[in-house]
């Protein structure tokens, strides 16, 4: 039991709130944002705070408040949760190769349920097998930020002016650039991914009969179609240990 | 207007969520054989976060040239490496001063 990690239980903990301070700043920025679309959306702060706490998912959270506010039905919401928030399959499915054989079905759980791209990226770092307490550690001052963050520009956010409220809006949309421009930049294929989505995307919300089609439900339809055909057109190989 | 309980919405989003993310962390050991879910799911997160983000940032500020703005800023300082955090802020602050200046 002693061999399978380096530092204690108690040091991987410490290690991880030292590497997760950061990613809960910045977490506290953008899910203040996040607050403001739930604001508007209708919810009360206390539903944003555990919203933020069961889904931690930028995008994940951002449909949440759009398909509700749309009226969507519980099935959509939960096709374009698993849509959004798909990369966690990836990313649990590699973290999965860096977990200890041993390790018990809860811990597995526990850090499995942590994984968001932060938490994933600094886990992922972590040399030899994965101390668990290091991710606990990590989520235990990451999460709480995020979700206090989402009930705070949901309390707060309307009495900000409409300036600051149309600034704070666009954080999310440069999350969600940073999340996928790096990549693009060392795969072309994901580059050309990018540039056909925003030009369908941008179609689709401007043509006749599926411009009437729920934001929601084109997403849906667009994400399947444009992965599927670049998925046959150029499949995508991967190293095992590439994170 | 549709009349949905909020909690059950909340519950429903974080159920799949959880789920997503524990499922392949307790059942896949070894990696993934089949090609195409490899690539598919590969692809899956650049297409829909691309697919969210545009045309929507373009109606997400009080003008569509701050819009415009936010997304050039935010492509280049993603393309040159910047932290998530650090384009969502220079993002938001590129549109505060756009909209002093047209507003």
């Amino acid at each position: 039991m002693n061999l399978k990690y380096k530092d204690t239980k108690k040091q991987a903990f410490n290690n991880g709130i030292k590497d997760g301070f950061p990613i809960a700043l910045g977490y506290f920025a953008v899910s203040f944002s996040l607050g403001i679309l739930g604001k508007e959306a209708g919810f009360l702060p206390h539903q944003g705070f555990i919203n933020s706490i069961l889904s931690h998912a930028s995008a994940g959270e951002y449909i949440v408040y759009t398909l509700f506010a749309a009226g969507a039905t519980y099935v959509e919401i939960a096709v374009m949760t698993l849509v959004a928030n798909a990369r966690y399959l990836l990313m649990s499915t590699a973290l999965s190769q860096r977990i200890h054989p041993d390790t018990s079905m809860i811990h597995r759980i526990l850090v499995g349920f942590g994984v968001t791209d932060e938490i994933f990226a600094i886990s992922i770092r972590q040399p030899g097998y994965l101390n668990p307490f290091y991710s606990y550690g990590a989520v235990a001052i990451a999460l709480p930020s995020w979700a206090m963050g989402t009930a705070l520009g949901i309390m707060v956010g309307n009495i900000l002016p409409d300036r600051l409220i149309s600034a704070f809006s666009v954080a999310l949309y440069g999350m969600f650039l940073a999340c996928i421009i790096p990549e693009a930049e060392k795969n072309k294929v994901v580059a050309g991914s990018i540039v056909v989505s925003f030009i369908l995307s941008f179609l689709a919300s401007a043509l006749p009969y599926t411009k009437d089609i729920s934001s929601g439900t084109r997403t849906i339809i667009l994400t399947i179609a444009i992965a599927s055909v670049v998925a046959i057109l150029f499949p995508h190989e991967v190293a095992n240990d590439e994170s | 207007m549709m009349n949905h309980n909020v909690y059950i919405f909340i519950f429903v989003a974080g159920i799949v969520s959880t789920i997503i993310r524990v499922l392949p962390m307790t059942l896949f050991r070894k990696p993934i054989e089949n090609q195409f879910i490899r690539s598919f799911l590969y692809y899956v997160p650049y297409v829909t976060l691309a697919v969210m983000t545009f045309p929507a940032i373009l109606s997400a500020t009080q003008s569509v040239i701050s819009g415009w703005i936010a997304l050039a800023i935010g492509l280049v300082t993603s393309y040159k490496g910047l932290s998530m955090f650090k384009v969502a802020v220079i993002c938001c602050v590129a549109v505060y001063i756009c909209e002093l200046v047209i507003i």
